[in-house]
């Protein structure tokens, strides 16, 4: 990251304490997650202690500290999607990206995540691709789902 | 200067001051794990609840965190804050049973057993550590990190931190550094503290010094025994 684009967002927010989350959202959006060398530059030019910030950021399960991908699925493991059948949804997505919850395919296309519940249990099983809602998902869906994301070859 | 009542005692005091420093001004003992003089109260490990209010309005809060308010009626030791404690305490036991200091209290409130599934952790987020680095050292170098379950204490990217001097004070100031003792009793959950244990006592040996100190235990027995004679 360079530190010109950090320093840009932190004049955006002219270097408020109280506007941390705001500054360090801002800064995810660049490249999807936050290097140790960004939060040490932000913990030096606001002058926030280091321990502070990384409280922070590992309080909040919308900061990453590991290189996240190009687009990020979440599948729903509620209780609602659960009796619907989520588990299996997130085991085929697992065997077709070959990776685990909380893992990044090689390829940096793709991070798989889960959440608890999304407040559309009547949609589920959910699986939520970069923002975007695929409910009555099923194991059978999960192929051509992921083809609109996977890289043209 | 406010007026409440603590204990059935009236008293006068300073605007500002918890219910915890009342306590101890008027020397009334309060258990406390997480409170230490010169550091900002945190309520962490709520030992020091209280019971506010009259009649069926009461409620349990953590004496360290509560300001002294004008009329407010606390009890100390009432039966429901003594069940709680104990349970509390249970709960620590099973988060570290190796802490000295958590042992100790365990004994001071008669805790023989532990209810819980024990855990042989070495870490009960009281936050001493963290507030002594912060305050006193002026370092920041170690904080909470994580949230619910996984929370724990560590350097950011749990790596050596920059602004750490080494100077040791979290050690110094932690309450589960210091180990229990081993024995007489058996090792378990529940170190068999001195005040839990029955122990070898001397009765007819009047030249020789109980081990174990002034638990009193001893006396105790012979009272009793004495009692049973008398029958």
């Amino acid at each position: 990251m360079k530190k010109a684009d950090i320093d840009k967002i932190l004049k955006k927010y002219d270097y408020k304490k109280s506007s941390l989350i705001s500054i360090l959202q801002d800064l995810q959006v660049i490249n999807r997650w936050l290097p140790q060398e960004t939060l040490k530059y932000v913990s030096e030019k606001m002058d926030i202690s280091l321990m502070d910030v990384y409280s922070l950021v590992t309080f909040y399960k919308s900061f990453s500290l590991k290189p996240r991908g190009k687009h990020i699925i979440t599948a729903c493991s509620g209780t609602a999607c659960h009796v619907r059948g989520g588990p299996k949804v997130l085991s085929e997505l697992e065997n077709q990206l070959g990776i685990t919850v909380g893992e990044t395919t090689p390829d940096k296309n793709f991070t798989l995540e889960t959440v608890r519940c999304l407040g559309a249990c009547a949609l589920g099983p959910l699986v939520v691709v970069d923002g975007k809602y695929y409910g009555q998902m099923n194991p059978k869906k999960v192929a051509s789902t992921l083809k609109k994301y996977s890289k043209k070859k | 200067m406010i007026e409440m009542t603590i204990d059935g005692l009236d008293v006068q005091v300073e605007e500002g001051s918890s219910i915890l420093d009342v306590a101890q001004f008027y020397g009334i003992p309060v258990p406390t794990l997480c409170h230490h003089d010169g550091l900002t109260d945190y309520g962490a490990c709520r030992l020091c609840i209280v019971e506010i209010g009259k009649g069926d309005n009461t409620k349990l809060v953590s004496s360290c965190t509560y300001p002294a308010e004008l009329g407010l009626f606390v009890r100390t030791n009432s039966k429901r804050v003594v069940e709680a404690r104990k349970v509390l305490v249970e709960l620590l036991l099973a988060m570290c049973p190796s802490s000295k200091t958590i042992q100790d209290l365990a004994a001071a409130m008669e805790v023989t057993k532990v209810r819980f599934k024990v855990e042989q952790g070495d870490c009960v987020l009281c936050g001493l550590c963290v507030r002594m680095c912060a305050e006193q050292m002026d370092a920041k170098a170690i904080g909470f990190v994580n949230r619910g379950k996984d929370r724990k204490i560590t350097t950011p990217f749990d790596i050596k931190s920059d602004v750490c001097r080494t100077c040791g004070a979290c050690i110094y100031i932690c309450p589960a550094c210091e180990l229990r003792c081993q024995g007489p009793g058996p090792p378990g959950d529940v170190c068999g503290s001195c005040a839990n244990v029955l122990p070898v006592c001397l009765e007819d040996e009047d030249d020789k010094m109980c081990f174990l100190g002034t638990c009193g235990w001893c006396y105790k027995e012979l009272g009793r025994k004495k009692n049973k004679e008398k029958e």
